[in-house]
């Protein structure tokens, strides 16, 4: 491992200083595309996982074959499960030269002010990028608490009986073929615990922590916040995270016991080649808070609804989303809300802005149980296009079983109004310039959720965006 | 081409509009409008409802859907028609609008960080750095403090949920910012208290002197007591009727406009006809919604 990595990176927006790295070990793995039952066996041999964890990948497996290719949501047709690398050790990872990235990717890492270091990682140029900065005391502290934060393949090793009581039971392999295909192949992501009553205070971010495999195509996460504990949890990057491989497949289970809160913000500005098709779900109990905060910049087409399970009284989810399409680009995003237990609350806040011919859908479902009186639900979502070559549409899916409940959806479309334009234009503003202003301010409900550096990141990628000069 | 920069530069400016002719949606509203406002000078324009004053107000600011048919704007000899409101904003004309819009998520002080940037170094691109924070944040609070406004106001979004009153103080907020050379106020003592008049009548009075031609549109006095003008014009039919000084403001302000109309015959027909046309297409929509 180098340690080329200055001692505090210098990082335009803001300090990314909750990094860690965890050794990946050398495995001896020769990569092929494709997808069948020999490499699943040999993903699993290779991670010397017990049998259970095979049996469990080759389930999926074969799950994942007899399910059909969704009919709704994206054009999924030009995408070859054959032509894909399902694992690829850390040192082989093909390294793309600095040269070779497309243009606008690296005029944007520019414009953003992101140091070369970290640049060349998010390009895929280094396979790993460096952090060991506060490893120390931090790690030190949360493990003292008993908070287990590592990547998965180290959790299923070191903590066995835990991880094996949880995982799949939030999402099962038969939930969608894509979920069955994480299951299959799956290979990094993060796995935390915290225990009874332990408040994390800062939010803990996988942004620098991550190593070859935790930012990998089919990374698997698993959080477990115990009874009375809270945790915020960040992953992704507002930065375009290049990669030459076209599928990204995650699959990421939440387990919030009674009285405890967890808030999982996520970014996700892959390059324009790449199909990101994601399963989240969480299961929220009593008196429990649940929030899903959802940022979709990049990727060719986007596939990804948080869900939400309120499983005892008092529970409360809520999901914030928000979605830029630009040229080329769909993004097919929303959010579910399932009420199974009486006294549960909702809301759906989902934002979505497309321009230069892209797409942008919310796609969300509210299911209230036949037992699940006295819930409540607050759906809004809003969309603004910015030209005619774009679109928007909003699927809104109600089920309810149950007469005592609240449920309110609202939903608008907007353009940017020739008013505004000229009210902001008349102090001097140049069009551009006025129209990412009325994006920004759009979106502020949601980007003020989000950490600083992010919420920095996110406007100026957002003015990048309308210029133009990106994707 | 530098000299005659120079010899310009010792002088005040002049806003000069010529013969201008204008349409909304093809319906020709102004009927050949010219007004010379030098730097330093207080001009009011008065006149009945739809005689025309807010469009030429939105024509100089340059608002797309007001069509100059024929005539034309110049600041300094140099024509404004084709270039747009960002452009003319960069050259010194500012409008405080009648109906200041709400642009929701976006807060005061950002609004007012890029605004000055822009308008102080016309030449900037976007994406360009912005006023330092320090230096605007200080002078925003010396403005503030200067108009009796809390500093409050600088975090919120601009204009969401503001009052008339507060609208029309973050008018005459950015006017104090932005210190242009001419200064249109459409109407911004109307749907106020009368604190609220005052406070916003001493404020055009504080911001206005030798560096600021300003051209006041009203129904009221109050505005015109803090402000007198040394001009005062009459619209009537989408023309320049009549102008005078201080003195006729007054008269129309006591006597309303029977007089005015008696002397114009042939506008005041005109005014009459276009009261009689069915309705302007913007109601026609807004019905059929």
């Amino acid at each position: 491992m180098s340690t080329e990595a200055p001692a505090t990176p210098e990082i335009g927006v803001g300090d990314y200083q909750y990094g860690f790295h965890y050794g990946t070990e050398d495995y001896v793995f020769r990569g092929r595309k494709g997808i069948d039952r020999d490499i699943v066996k040999q993903i699993s041999q290779i991670k010397k996982e017990p049998k259970w964890m095979l049996d469990f990948r080759l389930e999926a497996l074969d799950i994942f074959f007899q399910k059909p290719m969704p009919k709704w949501g994206g054009a999924l047709s030009e995408l070859d499960f054959q032509d894909i690398f399902y694992y690829v050790r850390a040192s082989d990872k093909q390294e793309t030269s600095w040269e070779s990235l497309p243009d606008d990717i690296r005029k944007t890492y520019d414009r953003l002010g992101i140091p070369e270091a970290e640049k060349k990682y998010l390009a895929g140029v280094k396979a790993q990028y460096e952090s060991e900065v506060v490893y120390g005391s931090l790690q030190e502290d949360l493990a003292n608490k008993g908070v287990i934060f590592t990547d998965t393949d180290s959790a299923l090793r070191e903590h066995p009986e835990l991880f094996r009581e949880y995982f799949g039971t939030v999402i099962p392999s038969a939930d969608n073929k894509f979920a069955a295909l994480n299951s299959a192949v799956w290979s990094g992501g993060s796995f935390i615990y915290v225990p009874k009553g332990v408040q994390i205070e800062f939010p803990l971010q996988a942004y620098f922590r991550i190593n070859s495999e935790n930012m990998g195509q089919f990374e698997r996460t698993l959080i477990i916040v115990d009874e009375g504990a809270s945790i915020h949890y960040v992953e992704g990057c507002t930065a375009p995270t290049y990669s030459s491989e076209s599928l990204h497949s995650a699959v990421v289970e939440i387990i919030v016991k009674r009285n405890a809160r967890c808030r999982y913000t996520t970014i996700q500005n892959w390059s324009n080649n790449v199909y990101n098709l994601v399963t989240k779900r969480a299961m929220a109990y009593g008196d429990s808070l649940m929030e899903w905060v959802d940022g979709n910049l990049g990727s060719k087409l986007t596939m990804k609804y948080p869900a939400i399970y309120l499983m005892e009284p008092g529970a409360r989810g809520e999901t914030l989303s928000i979605a830029f399409a630009n040229h080329g680009q769909h993004q097919d995003a929303g959010a579910k809300m399932v009420h199974c237990a009486p006294h549960t609350s909702s809301r759906i806040i989902s934002k979505s802005i497309s321009k230069g011919g892209g797409r942008a859908s919310y796609r969300g479902l509210v299911k209230v149980e036949n037992n699940a009186h006295h819930c409540k639900s607050n759906v809004v979502c809003d969309a603004l296009i910015l030209d005619s070559a774009s679109r928007s549409d909003t699927y809104p899916y109600i089920e309810v079983d149950q007469d005592n409940v609240a449920i309110e959806h609202e939903a608008s479309v907007s353009k940017i109004a020739e008013e505004q334009l000229l009210y902001l234009m008349s102090r001097g503003m140049t069009e551009t310039e006025a129209s990412a202003m009325i994006v920004t301010g759009f979106i502020e409900p949601l980007v003020k959720e989000l950490p600083m550096e992010y919420a920095v990141e996110m406007n100026r990628l957002i003015e990048l965006q309308m210029e133009g000069s990106v994707g | 081409m530098r000299l005659s920069k120079k010899v310009r530069d010792g002088m005040s400016s002049l806003l000069k509009i010529i013969d201008l002719h204008v349409s909304v949606e093809d319906k020709p509203i102004l009927h050949g409008v010219s007004l010379e406002i030098r730097q330093g000078e207080i001009h009011a324009l008065m006149g009945p409802n739809g005689s025309g004053k807010s469009t030429l107000a939105y024509t100089l600011v340059g608002h797309p859907k007001y069509e100059i048919t024929s005539g034309s704007i110049e600041v300094d000899g140099t024509p404004l028609n084709e270039l747009d409101p960002c452009e003319r904003a960069r050259k010194g004309l500012f409008l405080a609008f009648q109906y200041p819009v709400t642009i929701p998520g976006v807060k005061v002080s950002d609004f007012l960080r890029h605004a000055v940037t822009n308008v102080r170094n016309p030449e900037r691109k976007d994406g360009e750095s912005l006023m330092p924070m320090r230096e605007f944040r200080k002078e925003l609070k010396q403005k503030m403090e200067e108009l009796g406004m809390d500093t409050e106001f600088a975090r919120r979004y601009l204009n969401e949920g503001f009052s008339g009153g507060e609208k029309k103080r973050m008018e005459i907020l950015q006017l104090a910012m932005l210190q242009p050379k001419f200064a249109i106020l459409d109407e911004t003592d109307s749907g106020l208290d009368s604190d609220a008049v005052r406070v916003v009548s001493e404020g055009v009075r504080k911001l206005s002197g030798p560096q600021m031609g300003v051209l006041i549109i009203t129904h009221h006095e109050r505005l015109l007591e803090y402000n007198v003008p040394q001009f005062t014009h009459v619209m009537l039919a989408g023309k320049i009727v009549e102008t005078g000084d201080a003195a006729l403001a007054h008269e129309l302000h006591n006597h309303g406009y029977a007089q005015i109309r008696e002397r114009h015959p042939v506008e005041a027909a005109e005014e009459q006809s276009r009261q009689n046309r069915p309705e302007t297409v913007g109601v026609a929509t807004a019905v059929a919604k």
